[in-house]
């Protein structure tokens, strides 16, 4: 019955100290804002990472050349050249289920173009690779099926290649030297932005693998093979085919480790989110603390407040107050600060990754759950916090109280 | 206009304990104030009166006795109901007027409703505080802060604030103290006028002079009462403050 009235009673006392209330507020808008944009870049990178993850290609298992655990030794991915191109045709002919495969090769070396030269990275594929990987070009067309069997020289090179060398000008139909190779630029690929690691996707130069294992990488083997599988649900059974088939291929005897990984796109992808959901997490609790701190900020203040307006809190009990209503104007005013200042840091939290999205090009995903979360847990933080001093105040005798000076 | 007695105390003890030490403040005290009486309660620091105001303004329970308010048995009555007898039939005045800083003269007159069982609208408060303002002599000042308010228009809100909820009684713990002698005796008609309209006051005064304004005073010592007798030669507020007038205009010149 009293709420309303307590509610008036409430605001009309943080009115009377707007610098306090304000400078109290803060702390827990600064809390919040901080978790609000630390969730934010957490969730942006696993979201970011997840995109990236899925633009591998739907259903895509890779075959690495070399196992990470060769005995004893540790060549890594790609490290011994064991995986022929017989091997890829070989899974193409092969093992059920699969709808493409892409013979990999990569290399880096200078590439230029009139009085314009760039340090990229030369990839050689097969004609399927742009569709395993769901990769469209922005203009131009792709090397064909054709073009890798007579190891034509022609690429498709990526947007950041493209810019390096030609600037706004377009690049399609225009000749890039590759080691000295003239090579025909038939297309332009759509940006794909950083990977995983950090890489720029886009800094990149696409050729046939029959055409970059001849005239840029040298070599007769592959550092990987992408398959691609039609059906979801065939991948574990398509992996396990692989594996005994490139056992076979190689004369490996059981007992013996394989001299290749395989790896299928979801365990790569889980492998990547769940180190951003750490990250997101360890972001979130770091953010979670300066929360806590401001918590404490409000129940210091309350207390300050409490022993300052002793007497007020007298004259209010001589007039008629009960305890519960000093109890509640003390909770509402320390619940007030809290959720005020949540709602101010929620906004500048999500003003905070805005601007970390467009200045530094961090990805940033806010989420309404989060900012539910958010905004419940600074409410959660003023009752907790103003619980204390509430009942300090509640429970003063108001004859002592009257006399305080 | 009811009548009898609107405040009695029978054999009234109050028993303070402080560690092993008894300190006996109120020792017996038999006490009856009629309706519309103006009682000044005297007595040296120690004497117990402050004790007993504080029963009297139901702030405290005697430790034992029994206190009548407007014919209900308040001395056993916990926090929360003697809140509410506080805020129904009592007013109170303090010697440092004890209103709200940074707050309007009229936002410290509407505190008594806001704890009362009446639900006010927002314009309700306003008229109600406003009017009992501007029966204390302070229309046009609703909307001043304490610190803009000298120490007389400070305690004449704070009487105002006593007089909002339409008290059975005034309690005024030295009303006077923080003022001089000229605000002194102006708050002293103050309580003259209203105890002309039927208002029952009790006020605490060390002073005899201030006593003088009141028609009754009961004077305590050692926590009993030593004295109650009716002022027999009782000053008038307003033929004091003609007095004091041409002295001031005297000054002027």
């Amino acid at each position: 019955m009293r709420i309303g009235s307590t509610l008036n009673i409430a605001l009309r006392a943080l009115r009377r100290n707007k610098m306090r209330s304000v400078l109290t507020a803060l702390g827990i808008i600064i809390g919040v804002a901080a978790v609000i944009a630390m969730v934010g870049i957490g969730n942006g990178a696993k979201a970011q990472v997840e995109a990236q993850i899925a633009s591998l290609g739907q259903n895509v298992i890779l075959i690495f050349s070399g196992s990470t655990t060769s005995s004893g030794i540790r060549t890594g991915w790609g490290g011994a050249g064991t995986l022929k191109i017989e091997d890829a045709e070989a899974i193409r002919r092969e093992v059920p289920g699969v709808v493409a495969v892409s013979e990999e090769v990569v290399s880096t070396t200078q590439v230029a173009a009139g009085n314009q030269n760039w340090f990229t990275r030369i990839y050689g594929e097969s004609a399927d690779y742009l569709d395993i990987r769901q990769w469209a070009l922005a203009d131009g067309a792709p090397f064909t099926a054709q073009d890798v069997r007579s190891a034509n020289k022609v690429c498709v090179i990526g947007r950041t290649t493209s810019s390096q060398i030609y600037g706004n000008d377009d690049p399609v139909g225009q000749i890039i030297r590759i080691k000295n190779v003239p090579f025909t630029i038939t297309g332009i690929l759509t940006p794909k932005g950083l990977s995983t690691q950090g890489v720029d996707q886009d800094d990149i130069v696409i050729m046939p693998y029959t055409s970059a294992m001849k005239r840029v990488v040298g070599g007769t083997t592959l550092r990987n093979i992408n398959v691609q599988i039609g059906d979801g649900r065939q991948i574990a059974a398509a992996q396990q085919q692989i594996i005994s088939l490139l056992r076979q291929r190689h004369n490996i005897r059981p007992g013996r480790d394989d001299d290749f990984t395989v790896r299928n796109q979801q365990e790569i992808a889980d492998a990547a989110t769940a180190t951003t959901a750490v990250m997101t997490v360890l972001l979130g609790s770091i953010a979670g603390v300066s929360l806590v701190v401001g918590g404490i900020g409000i129940m210091n203040i309350m207390l300050v407040s409490v022993t300052e307006r002793t007497r007020e809190i007298g004259t209010r009990i001589a007039v008629g107050a009960h305890g519960s209503d000093i109890l509640m104007q003390f909770l509402i005013e320390a619940v007030t600060l809290s959720s005020v200042g949540g709602v101010i840091g929620i906004i500048f939290g999500i003003g905070a990754s805005k601007i970390l999205s467009s200045y530094a090009h961090w990805p940033t995903l806010i989420s309404l759950s989060s900012i539910i979360v958010a905004f419940m847990f600074s409410a959660a933080v003023g009752i907790f916090f103003g619980f204390y001093p509430a009942r300090k105040a509640a429970a003063l005798d108001p004859i002592e109280a009257l006399r305080y000076e | 206009m009811k009548n009898g007695e609107v405040v009695k105390l029978t054999d009234v003890h109050k028993t303070y304990r402080t560690g092993d030490v008894e300190v006996q403040a109120v020792r017996g005290v038999s006490l009856e104030i009629q309706r519309g009486e103006f009682v000044a309660l005297m007595g040296a620091s120690g004497s117990g009166k402050s004790t007993l105001m504080n029963i009297l303004g139901c702030l405290d329970r005697p430790t034992s006795g029994r206190y009548l308010l407007d014919d209900a048995d308040v001395s056993a009555l916990d926090r929360d109901r003697l809140a509410d007898i506080r805020n129904h039939k009592l007013g109170f005045v303090f010697q440092s007027f004890n209103l709200l800083p940074r707050t309007s003269a009229r936002e410290n007159v509407e505190l008594p409703l806001l704890y009362g069982t009446h639900r006010l609208t927002h314009a309700q408060l306003r008229e109600k505080a406003d009017a009992v303002l501007a029966s204390v002599g302070l229309a046009g000042r609703e909307d001043h802060h304490p610190s803009q308010l000298s120490g007389g228009q400070q305690q004449r809100v704070a009487i105002a604030r006593a007089l909002v909820n339409d008290p059975e009684v005034v309690l005024a713990d030295e009303p006077t103290g923080n003022l001089d002698s000229r605000t002194s005796v102006e708050i002293m008609g103050i309580f003259q006028q209203l105890n002309e309209r039927g208002i029952t006051i009790i006020m605490v005064t060390h002073e005899q002079d201030i006593a003088a304004y009141a028609r009754r005073n009961v004077v305590m010592r050692d926590g009993l009462i030593l004295n109650d007798f009716n002022v027999t030669r009782r000053l008038d507020a307003a033929t004091e403050l003609a007095k004091i007038a041409p002295i001031d205009s005297q000054v002027q010149v």
